[in-house]
């Protein structure tokens, strides 16, 4: 008949109404500032350099300044200068650092691309997304310092992408240590046979190993 | 006077009181500008907060909180600052004081003095629908003969406005909506009219008190007699309030506005406060029209039970007239809206040929006002049926070929 449609209709916003004061998750919004709700693990929005300490964050950066990022951006937002010396890294070796790296996030598009290309896992999408200020210019010009945070956040804002990041460094790093040590194993049986008084006795230097696969 | 009640004569005894104390060439004016200014403070305030009421109930309606957030500023004069947001009941105010101070945009090309008089022209016809409606038992501000007619004719003068508007703003889409909405309003004026006529049919009247009057009268003390507890009479108020809300542009028939359609219509070149004219017009249009269902249909300012008189008429009033606005917001919370043709079919097709057998369901209650016993019962299912078996038969005939609609690639 005529107007059942109406009715039915009726009924469910009454018991949207009467729902709404005593069951709260019917409720399709949070009060904003007060409460927040938990972001999707793949949220993203702008990038952030990741450093291996909290502490020293500027000391302890991943990036080396080979800026493939910068030239790989599509609108071009980061500014790379690379540093003139040379500064141990993590692992201890000599690398390049970033002098000045910033990013202007009224141009970025977050499109990821700067992570994939970065071969250093230097570089993370952050999920910060209060980020309104009060200056343009200066504000949203992110510098190497603003830019800078710690492995441990990027753990807990994508902890499943963190830990399969952390893996693979500390695998490559494995193999890199173990590539000296042959390395210097070698070295150290090259020089051998030159000291020996019997060089048939010594076997022949040792074929560097094949790497296993990384995990 | 002394027979009614101190809460009863409270209002009017304290009118007379400060008329008293000016001069006598002073006093009729003051008695009439008193009661102006007492309908604009009071439904000036009401308006604000049906607002807030709306938009809070909408919120709840669809799952959601609706505004909390306005509490009071923090002026640097004062020394402390009232944190409390009190639960964003004066987000009215804050709407004011934003409509007020937003830029006034007149178009280059309009018709300036009409564009300036639309909104005011709206808003005092909006207006003047409140002064025939018996708000109490001694509250009328005006005791017209004729009540009923001025408050349609007022009410009508409104679509002047609406058509001003759309005229003066020297804008296509804004003409072509103007004349929608005139198209709207005027198929509607009629159901109106006709779900009203019956109730002068039947009390012999055109006075508004004389109509709540009429319904004074409880069975047992428990039962009212109110108009829309006889079959003529809920068939009445059916149409009536379908009526009223395709009149104060309501959802569903918001269709002159329609924000998520058009440009706002006829208010398309409105902004800052002419804007807040027209929205309060609005309102104050809904308002009048449920206060006169009030009247004619729910008993006015008659108590639902004889015991129940204690409470000051007043209080009966506004609470019946809260009652309809909730219901108008219900509704606007839960149906879509319509389309043009739907909405003139619905009229035209519907609502006239019902409104008008209802007309003639009054004319047959009149006849056997007289049957008593058994043919009580007979008086009550006739009255029935003539209202009913329509309804039905109409109601297939109209939906017949419009759906349940099927979709190919949605369950």
């Amino acid at each position: 008949m005529l107007g059942t449609g109406i009715l039915k209709g009726l009924l469910v916003t009454a018991k949207n109404f009467t729902g709404s004061y005593h069951d709260p998750k019917r409720m399709v919004t949070v009060e904003y500032p007060e409460q927040k709700t938990v972001l999707p693990e793949n949220y993203r929005n702008f990038p952030f350099l990741v450093s291996e300490s909290a502490d020293d964050p500027m000391g302890t950066l991943r990036c080396v300044a080979c800026q493939i990022c910068e030239k790989e951006c599509p609108p071009q937002c980061i500014i790379i200068e690379k540093s003139k010396d040379k500064k141990p890294d993590a692992a201890g070796k000599q690398q390049f650092y970033p002098a000045i790296f910033s990013i202007d996030t009224s141009v970025c598009m977050s499109c990821q691309i700067c992570v994939e290309v970065c071969p250093f896992d230097s570089i993370k999408m952050d999920k910060v997304f209060e980020i309104a200020a009060t200056d343009r210019f200066q504000d949203l010009l992110l510098t190497r310092d603003r830019l800078a945070k710690s492995n441990s956040y990027y753990h807990q804002i994508h902890p499943e992408e963190a830990a399969e990041v952390d893996g693979r460094l500390a695998a490559e790093r494995k193999i890199a240590e173990e590539k000296a040590k042959a390395a210097a194993a070698a070295k150290a049986a090259a020089a051998k046979p030159a000291a020996s008084v019997n060089p048939a006795s010594a076997p022949a230097a040792p074929a560097p190993k094949t790497p296993p696969p990384a995990a | 006077m002394s027979a009614v009640p101190f809460l009863e004569r409270a209002p009017i005894e304290l009118r007379d009181w400060f008329v008293q104390l000016l001069p006598g060439p002073l006093q009729w004016l003051t008695h009439h500008l008193i009661t102006v200014v007492a309908i604009l403070a009071v439904f000036g305030l009401f308006f604000a907060f049906t607002t807030v009421a709306e938009r809070k109930l909408l919120g709840r309606l669809q799952n959601r909180l609706g505004p909390n957030r306005a509490g009071v500023p923090k002026f640097s004069i004062l020394p402390w600052h009232l944190r409390h947001k009190l639960w964003g009941l004066t987000q009215p105010f804050a709407d004011a004081v934003k409509a007020l101070t937003k830029e006034d945009i007149v178009p280059t090309a309009a018709d300036k003095v009409l564009h300036f008089l639309a909104p005011v022209i709206i808003v005092g016809f909006s207006l003047m629908g409140f002064a025939v409606l018996p708000f109490g038992r001694l509250l009328i501000p005006v005791e017209l003969d004729a009540a009923l007619l001025y408050f349609f004719a007022a009410g009508a003068a409104t679509e002047l406005a609406i058509f001003m508007a759309g005229w003066s703003s020297h804008n296509k889409y804004s003409l072509l909506a103007a004349m929608r909405a005139l198209a709207q309003l005027i198929s509607y004026e009629l159901p109106l009219i006709l779900s009203v006529v019956p109730i002068i049919l039947v009390t012999g009247t055109l006075s508004t008190s004389a109509i709540v009057h009429a319904q004074g009268f409880w069975t047992f003390g428990l039962l009212p007699h109110w108009f829309v507890f006889t079959p003529w009479g809920a068939a009445g108020f059916v149409i009536f309030l379908v009526a009223a809300l395709a009149e104060s542009n309501r959802s569903p028939f918001d269709l002159p506005e329609a924000e998520s359609e058009l440009i706002a219509g006829h208010l398309t070149e409105y902004s800052g406060f002419k804007y807040a004219l027209f929205f309060m017009a609005e309102y104050f249009g809904l308002t009048a029209l449920s206060g006169l269902g009030v009247t004619l249909f729910l008993g006015g300012w008659q108590a639902p039970c004889a015991f129940l008189e204690f409470i000051p008429s007043y209080l009966w009033f506004m609470g019946k007239l809260v009652g309809m606005i909730m219901f108008f917001i219900w509704v606007r919370g839960t149906l879509l809206r319509l389309r043009i043709d739907q909405l003139t079919r619905l009229s035209w097709k519907f609502l006239v040929p019902l409104a008008l057998l209802n007309l003639g369901n009054a004319a047959f209650w009149v006849l056997s006002a007289h049957w008593a016993g058994p043919l009580q019962l007979v008086r009550w299912a006739v009255s029935l049926a003539v209202i009913v078996i329509p309804f039905v038969v109409m109601g297939r005939s109209i939906t017949t070929g419009y759906g349940p609609r099927s979709y190919r690639y949605a369950p």
